[in-house]
């Protein structure tokens, strides 16, 4: 588990992990509707996390716990 | 138009790992990459922000430069003690050139050295006593500090020195914020994990000192975030800004406060130059007060309009007319200079190894006189950062990360490039080959460089260093013609 931080650009959502400075585009979120929100993410680069489903979240940017499943550290 | 094909620069990178061992040809060959424009992401072709290799010479610094030289350091009112072994501050003292106005000693603490001057007794017994005292000392001989920010140095962190709990009771007793700051050197791969550390203590210590107390906003607020005023920088930002009808509540850190910076949750929008060093801070403003934050480049002509025009998008008519406004006031001093310059300088090759943020903003700058940059690379960018810089560079360029003295000077050999930017560690290498170099870290003892103003200097600084005669004195005697004329000549 990490800490990630998720904001919004012009382009979409944007991953970002502090702790290593990974920043990268969200290329796809499982749910993204305001009352269902995260789940699984896909990054840019191929990496895969998991983010436990919950409402969506009132501002951005939003720090919340995530769970790496797949690929890039 | 590169001065290499892609498949000659591949080549290249080939010839210069030759020589390595294995493992590690293995290894430095993940961090050079050719550029291709077309790549959405670094991720598959670069790999960066890793622990250099044992056995080559990298041109990195450490955490605790990258705290107290670069984030701290340039705070003029906030004493930064280098907590440790008195080597660390003193080397790195004043050689950034932040420039503030201010009274050294008195007001404005940038260039001087506190530092706890460790002795083997300290590393026995510990030094947090002495930290104490020397805190009180300091406040007894320069009480017009507004803060104190301890800088602890590698071997605070291997003794276990407690200096948070010193700086909570000198905090209270001085009622001044003390910062503690763990960017001891041996953290992290370069001085990149230092600029967050430090910026992970202004979250902590500083940026919601002042929170909930009165301010009186503006609608047109705005705060310099990641400039350093080198020779002078922020000062030639900060004006193109107010012309255009913002109000500057902040400098970070260059001719920065203290004050200035608890104020800066109060403003409407971050400007952001080095997003390397100040993302972090960046970031955590935008999460918990929701001001935006957008980067911005002050190098050269075309990348001050764009930064103009994208920063005035976030404000009304005013500012946007304000904006255009000082584009025309500017554009014919800047075309005079591109005039003058350009046809000295046209078609000239740079090679560039800087920071984190150089290599790809200035590219803007060199084209704009008509030069063409031919490689480029950091010392301690993350991938993030090389994302940036492939829409910035040409196709087939050069693209090298943490190179090493062997392969940098390999590169150079290969390229011929008309000039180098980079920094004093590489400098007097290139010297003595002859090559045209300027320092691009503290803009060799030149400067401003940024804004309107900054661009002439650069401009004159480029043609100065290029078109300087002595370069053509400097064949190597057994080169000469005639060969032992000089030899003799000593003899
Ligand atoms: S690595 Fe450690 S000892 Fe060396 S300069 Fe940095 S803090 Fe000082």
């Amino acid at each position: 588990m990490a800490n990630i931080m998720i904001r919004k650009n012009d382009k979409g959502y944007v991953f970002y992990m502090p702790k290593r400075d990974i920043e990268d585009s969200i290329v796809s979120m499982e749910f993204d509707t305001p009352e269902k929100w995260g789940g699984e993410i896909k990054l840019g680069n191929g990496g895969a996390y998991y983010i436990e489903p919950q409402s969506a979240p009132a501002r951005l940017p939003y720090s919340v716990r995530a769970r790496r499943i797949d690929g890039v550290e | 138009m590169s001065a290499l094909t892609r498949e000659e620069t591949e080549a290249l990178i080939q010839e210069v790992l030759e020589v390595y061992p294995e493992k590690a040809k293995k290894d430095r060959a993940k961090h050079l990459m050719i550029n291709d424009k077309e790549l959405e992401s670094s991720k598959k072709c670069i790999t960066s922000n890793r622990k250099s290799l044992p056995g080559v010479m990298t041109m990195r610094g450490c955490a605790y430069a990258g705290s107290k030289g670069v984030v701290w350091g340039p705070i003029k009112d906030v004493i930064s003690i280098s907590h440790g072994p008195i080597g660390c501050g003193q080397y790195s003292r004043a050689g950034r050139r932040n420039y503030y106005s201010g009274t050294s000693g008195v007001d404005s603490f940038c260039e001087m050295n506190f530092t706890s001057d460790f002795q083997e007794k300290d590393i026995v017994f510990g030094g947090d006593k002495k930290l104490a005292k020397l805190i009180n000392e300091i406040e007894l001989l320069f009480p017009l500090n507004k803060g104190i920010s301890i800088q602890s140095e590698c071997p605070v962190g291997l003794i276990g020195d407690d200096i948070e709990a010193v700086a909570k009771k000198a905090a209270k007793e001085l009622n001044k914020p003390v910062v503690p700051v763990r960017c001891e050197g041996f953290r992290g791969v370069s001085q990149s994990l230092g600029h967050h550390i430090a910026n992970d203590s202004v979250r902590d210590w500083i940026i919601s000192n002042r929170d909930g107390q009165a301010f009186e906003k503006t609608p047109y607020d705005v705060a310099i975030l990641g400039d350093y005023n080198v020779g002078g920088d922020a000062w030639a930002s900060r004006i193109l800004l107010e012309e255009m009808g913002l109000r500057v509540v902040a400098q970070w850190s260059g001719d920065g406060t203290l004050a200035e910076m608890e104020n800066t949750p109060n403003v409407k929008l971050n400007l952001l130059h080095c997003y390397r060093s100040m993302n972090y801070i960046s970031r955590h403003m935008e999460e918990k007060y929701g001001i935006p934050w957008v980067e911005y480049n002050f190098f050269g002509p075309t990348k001050i309009k764009e930064s103009l025009r994208k920063i005035a998008g976030f404000f009304d008519d005013k500012i946007k007319e304000g904006a255009e406004r000082v584009i025309e006031k500017y554009t014919p001093m800047m075309d005079a200079v591109i005039a003058k310059f350009k046809p000295r300088l046209q078609g000239k090759k740079v090679m560039l190894y800087v920071g984190g943020l150089r290599p790809r903003h200035v590219v803007g700058a060199y084209e704009d006189l008509g030069m063409e940059v031919v490689g480029a690379g950091y010392e301690f960018a993350h991938n993030d950062d090389y994302d940036r810089t492939i829409k910035e560079m040409g196709d087939a360029t050069l693209i090298y990360d943490d190179v090493t003295g062997y392969e940098f000077e390999e590169f150079v050999k290969a390229l011929k490039p008309d000039l180098i930017g980079s920094g004093i560690k590489e400098k007097y290498v290139f010297h003595k080959m002859g090559v045209p170099f300027r320092q691009l870290h503290s803009w060799d003892y030149s400067g401003p460089y940024h804004g309107c103003d900054g661009f002439a200097v650069f401009a004159r600084d480029m043609d100065m260093t290029i078109n300087n005669p002595c370069w053509n004195m400097m064949q190597t005697p057994w080169q000469q013609k005639a060969p032992g004329s000089l030899l003799k000549a000593a003899a």
